[in-house]
């Protein structure tokens, strides 16, 4: 019965990292139809940002509350100008190209951050992994029985941002403004053009906001999972947006509860057969996600122009 | 994984949009310079002239494993610095040529081939990394030059042909070496598995282990798998700790191992870790800070073996290069010395003959333990445990083949 607990949180943990950086993909795919394949990797740089931030402030002043915000604020900052550098010069030119274009453009931009990331020069950080500061101190929040079940401060924490972001995200695209102009874009962005809706500042925006989630969501992983690396964007972008999938792409709740279920279904396929199985099921289970309702859990399947 | 998820990654997005879908091939490694190299010396004399003797050597001096690379430089450096000041062989000095293979097997493939057919060497020393020696091995093979790796324990290496050899112990031995200190010095009967199910590395370590830890009495309680690239091993370490065993034998690297003993420490798993040499690494101490103290891996030397023939290695070394030698640098010089003794004993300075004498090398007294070649021309020496401390390694015993 504590194992059964135990695998609860573990897998809500897991999962809690994969609903927010597939609430990245889920808002540009939302807006521009694209899937960013370089999500994951905008994630890793925010990490290695946050990163180099925390080694700055030094091991008194990065575990303070200014400290971690500042690592968090400044690692957000950054990426959102990384976005909107990637947007402006990668995909805007592309934008009216075939979507194909764009797809492949942007699995270039994810294997040239992955890879020049592993680079030994400057600033770069080079290949082997590297420790990422405990910025959150480690307590136990909740102990059940003879340390049978544990549950971690960060873990409580991770969740409760993940939620409430989105919340806030959910709040943004359909109560504000700028969430209306979102939504119009990304039903006819020629149409909204001619509305007079400032259609290349709409979208640069929603990149920086994806850019800024995935450097926030790449420090809470760095957090639970502590060694970073160039190459760990890769394989939490491709969960990530598996989750997205299944939740339905384009969809805010959608990308949460994918998230979250994506990770106990993992966390469960070890606990109860074999760890082999792992990868096998949870793609078996996007399979099965994706016959059954074809715009994942929360999406409406668009019926096609012709 | 990199070109896996690669694939992956291409696959689905051309899935998404109806294309066909095309699996990519790598290339074939090792190159086509073999047959080039074959045609040009067989087992000729090369490398000797007038009053010295020739011989190579490839080595990862820059790239990823570039501090392997310069500890075996350091190593074959200091071996032959004591040959030559010794007289040197027949009344010749050695000298060596070096290239750098940047850590890539292709490289590594090329400086073999160079160092055969313009520099006519009479043996070549290294590499570290399997699949770097593997390359070279495919190029000398063929020109009948011998080849000592100082460091490859991958089975295929000495696979290639009867002209490659290496002084270090293979994969298996390691399974074998951790089985028997768990069961007769930690006196553990019950002991669990968590392998990373993409590496041969670990697959050959682990299966070797289960074998010979139930023979020995044992019991594997548990055997759980990870993926390379997944940091989250906390659903494995879980269904684990439900089975309650003395030890978890993990053969994997170092990156892996760090985290995963923050999260047995985090779920309060209080089993010992046990491991084979991916362990050894500076890097380790960084990645797993204080959870990863009081585990034991197994290896190839240990600085504090207080083995005289160790002591004035380390002494030596420091004196000529600053700093405690690390197992690679330990290799380089067994390699080298292997190589110094069995021209010595060989008959005539011709690559056969040193080829021949090369293999019959028996009880090689060197730093890395007693060194005696097999059939399979595999060194067939014992391996030391080392304890798992603060910021450093703590020497723990010997275990024999």
């Amino acid at each position: 019965m504590s194992d059964l607990a135990q695998h609860l949180i573990n897998g809500l943990a897991a999962g809690t990292i994969y609903a927010l950086v597939a609430l990245g993909y889920t808002m540009v795919y939302g807006v521009l139809k694209l899937i960013n394949f370089a999500h994951g990797d905008v994630m890793m740089v925010g990490t290695f940002l946050g990163y180099a931030v925390a080694q700055k402030l030094g091991p008194e002043r990065q575990t303070a509350l200014w400290g971690v915000l500042l690592i968090f604020l400044a690692a957000m900052a950054a990426c959102a100008a990384m976005g909107w550098v990637i947007e402006r010069f990668a995909y805007r030119p592309l934008r009216d190209k075939p979507r194909l274009t764009a797809l492949i453009t942007a699995i270039g931009i994810s294997f040239t951050l992955s890879y020049g990331f592993q680079l030994d020069f400057g600033p770069l950080p080079g290949a082997s992994p590297r420790a990422f500061p405990e910025i959150i101190p480690p307590t136990e929040w909740l102990i059940i029985g003879d340390r049978a079940v544990v549950i971690w401060n960060w873990q409580v924490i991770s969740l409760g941002i993940a939620l409430a972001l989105m919340l806030m995200l959910q709040g943004l695209v359909y109560r504000t403004r700028f969430g209306r102009a979102m939504r119009a874009v990304s039903f006819d962005h020629r149409t909204a053009a001619l509305m007079g809706i400032p259609v290349d500042r709409i979208i640069a925006l929603t990149f920086m906001l994806g850019s800024a989630l995935a450097a926030g969501a790449g420090i809470l992983y760095a957090i639970k999972d502590t060694a970073i690396q160039p190459l760990m964007g890769l394989y939490v972008g491709l969960k990530a947006f598996v989750a997205a999938v299944i939740g339905g792409i384009g969809n805010v709740p959608g990308a949460v509860v994918g998230g979250l279920l994506l990770g106990l279904v993992e966390e469960f396929v070890v606990g109860y057969s074999s760890s082999s199985w792992r990868d096998a099921v949870a793609f078996a289970f996007l399979i099965v996600v994706l016959l059954v309702r074809p715009g994942g859990l929360f999406g409406r399947v668009a019926a096609e122009k012709v | 994984m990199r070109s896996a998820l690669a694939v992956i990654l291409t696959s689905c997005a051309l899935a998404l949009l109806g294309c066909e879908k095309k699996a990519s091939v790598p290339p074939p490694p090792g190159g086509p310079s073999g047959g080039t190299a074959a045609a040009s010396s067989g087992g000729g004399s090369g490398g000797v002239t007038g009053d010295t003797i020739l011989i190579g050597e490839i080595g990862s001096l820059t790239g990823s494993e570039a501090t392997f690379g310069i500890s075996t430089r350091n190593g074959i450096e200091l071996a032959l610095r004591e040959a030559n000041a010794a007289g040197g062989v027949k009344g010749k000095k050695i000298d060596v040529r070096v290239y750098d293979d940047q850590s890539k097997p292709e490289e590594a493939a090329n400086a073999a081939t160079r160092l055969i057919n313009q520099d006519q060497v009479l043996l070549i020393l290294g590499e570290v990394a399997s699949t770097n020696s593997i390359a070279m091995a495919k190029t000398a093979q063929p020109a009948k030059v011998p080849m000592i790796s100082n460091a490859s324990t991958n089975p295929k290496v000495t696979e290639i042909g009867d002209y490659i050899f290496r002084v270090c112990f293979i994969d298996p031995f390691q399974g074998y070496v951790m089985a028997k200190f768990a069961h007769d010095n930690l006196k553990f009967t019950r002991v669990a598995i968590l392998r990373d199910l993409g590496s041969d590395y670990s697959q050959g370590l682990a299966d070797v282990f289960k074998r010979k830890f139930t023979e020995m009495g044992g019991k594997i309680v548990g055997e759980e798998t990870y993926a390379k690239g997944s940091t989250d091993f906390r659903s494995q370490l879980t269904a684990i700790k439900r089975l309650q065993p003395d030890g978890i034998y993990i053969p994997g690297y170092y990156t892996d191992i760090g985290v995963i003993a923050r999260q047995a420490r985090e779920l309060g798993i209080t089993a010992k870790l046990m491991g084979g040499d991916g362990w050894d690494s500076e890097k380790l101490f960084e990645l797993g800070g204080s959870a990863v103290e009081g585990n034991y891996f197994s290896n190839h030397y240990s600085p504090d073996d207080p083995n005289p023939r160790i002591q004035k290695f380390i002494a030596d070394y420091k004196a000529a290069f600053g700093g405690v030698p690390d197992a690679l640098a330990a290799l380089g010089y067994d390699a080298a010395q292997v190589a110094v003794d069995a021209m010595k004993r060989a008959t005539s300075l011709e690559r056969t003959a040193v080829r021949d004498a090369i293999a019959a090398t028996k009880n090689f007294p060197g730093v890395t333990g007693t060194i005696t070649l097999d059939e399979h021309r595999n060194a067939s020496k014992p391996a030391v445990v080392l304890e798992v401390g603060k910021g450093k390694t703590k020497y723990v015993a010997t275990i024999a083949p």
